[in-house]
């Protein structure tokens, strides 16, 4: 579902990735050239900040160190018994929390270990004693040895919410009661705090702008080789429409300069070859229009002239009587052979066009068996149609189909032996078909291959009994393929043949298979 | 080369063709026919020739030293209505509709048989006079069957015999619609064999005479799929 339903800006990006060299470069420089950034601007920061807590902290625990001196040597110096452990504790911590106040630090005095009930802490006034964090006070109970940590000092007044800092930590011995305080130093780090921050927006303002100056120039030199590329493209396609006079602009001498003239030598090569091709075709055409001119009207003075003296054979003797009908009978022949010679030479030189409607092969299958039953009645052969009750429609020339089945019938008929011919018409959404089976001589392995080719005759030995020219087939198969569809053999020796036509249901569609199966089904079995 | 005896002639044939087998061979089989023929070798002194002999039908063959059939075609048309039929060598169908297209009320292809050919002549110099003297009327355009004029909003147009002929049979049964082929067999006269082409060629020469617009036509109506009929109105 959620490739269905992708927002049309992700689709539209993806489609731009997909097509788009410069967007795929522009991006993956982009996204690592932010990974190094990212990485060094880390290394960094994690630099700057040791150095700078370093350098605090050693400070801080040396002024800790020298205030817990200071303690120590005024407690020292004090009588052991004058005053009361309260008294005393106040009298030592307070002028350190004055100068903490001055200085900026909080102070704290506490007995080591978890806070206890009982006010024997003093510290400096709004601090959250939970600053002090509990490891560090349970590291008192054992140790006496200064020690340090980092923490958040919450120390209120002068700073409200809590701060990064550090917390420095050392024992005295109270002389009025004789026990053990911990004295907490509380620095604050706001202003290591804040140098950090400066440095790090910095570091991101000046990654933010270098990614862009990287973008914006890895977009300005690819751009220098897509342009010429996409206009190649934009070329290619011109040529490939048909637009031969197209040619790239060569700039300077570069790899692209070289591209764009082997692509112009390219195309002027094509466009020569080309035109030589236009050129032949349209002599072919103009060959076969002035040969058929040149031909018909001899033929036709020739065909009077024999008509005359065919009518006239009544008065003839019998040897002129006969020579007479020979001449009428070789001319019809030689008459068909001119029109199939320049119906294939048509084909040869590209000149012949469809002219399309929807045919109905039922129709054009009945129409052929009409004309063709006195043939087939003379050779004692019966055409059987077997046909749908509706129409099988293809979009056809119908003059040229006609012209196949009739090539098709024909030519069972002259096979078929005295045999029945059987007319198989079919159709589905894609394609319509007819086949054409008989019973007779078939076709030897191979054949079937062969019989579409110019002037193949079977049996070269055999006599040719119907006037066929030679070229029917020929003509029926460079048919077929001017609508896009097949013409195929299928034969065994002795069983007969099946020629079937199949035909795409539209024009330009692309032909699968046929709804009429090309091994007749009658002949499976002994497969 | 004319037959003497004036009354056995059905008809008088012009032959332009500059094949002189050709044409003598066409002269034999007309006159055979009950024709009488001329015979005229170049298309440029086919007009001359046409003027002498006043032909009730002419031959052209579309290939002619001097002058293109086609062109010899059209100056004919120009003055006259006499039927004018063609024998190309091409049956491809640009040089039969540029042949009809000029004027020719049909056309033959060669090789012909001798019978082909005489059928046609037959048919368009014994034309089927339309029986009856009545007015026909397709919207503004009136018909005087035995006048042989046709005027539309009162201005006669000038029509050939083969126009008048198709335009008289779509008239006389306005409510029916008539397929390319009955036309053929009624107007041309043929029953076989016979090329659809003429038809579309004819009816289109027929409106561009007779319609206000041609490409609307009002008078000769195409039924899509089946064929033309009269208009109403």
């Amino acid at each position: 579902m959620s490739g269905r339903t992708l927002p049309a800006a992700v689709r539209r990006g993806l489609t731009l990735w997909r097509r788009s060299i410069q967007a795929r470069v522009v991006l993956s420089t982009v996204v690592l050239s932010a990974l190094v950034l990212i990485g060094v601007g880390w290394f960094l920061l994690q630099q700057t900040r040791d150095g700078l807590l370093d350098h605090r902290v050693s400070a801080v625990v040396a002024e800790a160190n020298e205030e817990t001196r200071s303690a120590r040597l005024a407690l020292e110096g004090a009588l052991g018994t004058d005053l009361d452990a309260s008294t005393q504790r106040t009298e030592l911590v307070n002028p350190i929390i004055e100068r903490g106040a001055v200085r900026g630090f909080s102070v704290a005095l506490m007995k080591p270990g978890p806070e206890q009930s009982g006010g024997t802490s003093i510290f400096s006034p709004g601090l959250d004693l939970a600053s002090i964090p509990d490891s560090l006070r349970e590291h008192f109970v054992d140790h006496t040895t200064t020690a340090r940590t980092f923490t958040q000092i919450n120390a209120g007044g002068a700073h409200p919410e809590s701060v990064p800092g550090v917390v420095v930590g050392s024992t005295i011995r109270l002389p009025a009661d004789g026990s053990v305080y911990t004295l907490y130093y509380l620095f604050p780090l706001d202003e290591e705090q804040e140098t950090l921050n400066l440095v790090t927006r910095s570091l991101a303002t000046a990654a933010g702008v270098l990614l862009v100056l990287v973008a914006g120039l890895t977009w300005l030199v690819t751009r220098q080789v897509v342009t010429p590329v996409r206009m190649a493209r934009e070329v290619a396609e011109r040529l490939a429409a048909g637009q031969l006079q197209e040619r790239l602009r060569v700039r300077g001498e570069d790899d692209l300069a070289r591209l764009a003239t082997s692509f112009n030598q390219m195309a002027s090569n094509l466009q020569r070859q080309i035109r030589q091709l236009e050129e032949l075709s349209r002599v072919q055409r103009r060959f076969v229009s002035d040969v058929s001119h040149e031909l018909r009207t001899p033929l036709t003075t020739v065909r009077m002239a024999s008509d005359v003296i065919h009518d006239a054979k009544q008065g003839l003797d019998p040897v002129t009587a006969r020579a007479a009908e020979l001449l009428q009978t070789e001319l019809d022949r030689f008459e068909t052979l001119l029109t199939d010679l320049l119906e294939i030479s048509r084909f040869d030189a590209g000149a012949a066009v469809l002219d399309p409607e929807d045919v109905n092969l039922v129709d054009v299958v009945h129409r052929v068996v009409e004309s063709s039953r006195l043939l087939a009645d003379q050779r004692g052969s019966t055409l059987i149609v077997r046909a749908p009750d509706e129409p099988c429609l293809a979009e056809a020339d119908v003059r040229r189909v006609e012209r196949i089945v009739r090539n098709l019938v024909g030519n069972a008929i002259d096979h078929a032996e005295s045999g029945d011919v059987l007319i198989i018409v079919a159709h589905d959404d894609q394609a319509a078909s007819v086949a054409v089976r008989d019973y007779g001589v078939g076709l030897a392995p191979g054949e079937s291959a062969m019989v579409f080719n110019r002037f193949w005759r079977a049996d070269p030995a055999r006599a040719r009994s119907t006037g066929g020219t030679g070229l029917g087939l020929s003509i029926a198969l460079e048919d077929a393929h001017l609508h896009g569809g097949w013409l195929q053999a299928w034969g065994r020796p002795g069983e007969g043949s099946q020629f079937r036509l199949t035909l795409p249901r539209h024009l330009g569609q692309t032909l699968r298979h046929s709804p009429i199966p090309l091994v007749p089904t009658d002949a499976e079995e002994k497969v | 080369m004319s037959q003497p005896v004036e009354s056995v002639s059905k008809g008088r044939v012009l032959v332009v063709d500059d094949d002189a087998s050709l044409a003598e061979m066409l002269t034999i089989v007309l006159r055979q026919e009950g024709f009488d023929s001329l015979v005229c070798d170049r298309g440029d002194r086919a007009m001359a020739a046409f003027h002498e002999y006043r032909p009730d039908l002419v031959l052209l063959d579309l290939m002619l030293p001097g002058l293109d059939g086609i062109d010899v075609c059209k100056e004919i048309r120009s003055e006259s209505g006499v039927p004018i039929v063609m024998l190309t060598a091409k049956s491809d169908t640009i040089d039969v509709v540029l042949g009809l297209e000029s004027g020719a009320d049909d056309y033959i292809v060669k090789p012909f048989k001798p019978k082909e050919l005489v059928a046609r002549v037959r048919a368009r110099v014994r034309r089927l006079d339309p029986p009856g003297n009545d007015t026909l009327s397709i919207g503004d355009v009136q018909i005087d069957v035995a006048g042989h004029s046709v005027t539309r909003g009162g201005r006669a147009v000038n029509l050939t015999p083969l126009e008048f002929d198709l335009l008289v049979c779509l008239a006389r049964k306005p409510w029916q619609v008539f397929t390319r082929e009955i036309l053929l067999e009624q107007v041309w006269g043929y029953r076989h064999q016979a090329d659809t082409r003429l038809v579309n060629v004819h009816v289109q020469r027929l409106r561009s005479k007779i319609e206000h617009d041609p490409e609307n036509p009002e008078v000769v109506i195409t039924v899509r799929g089946v064929g033309y009929k009269a208009g109403t109105s």
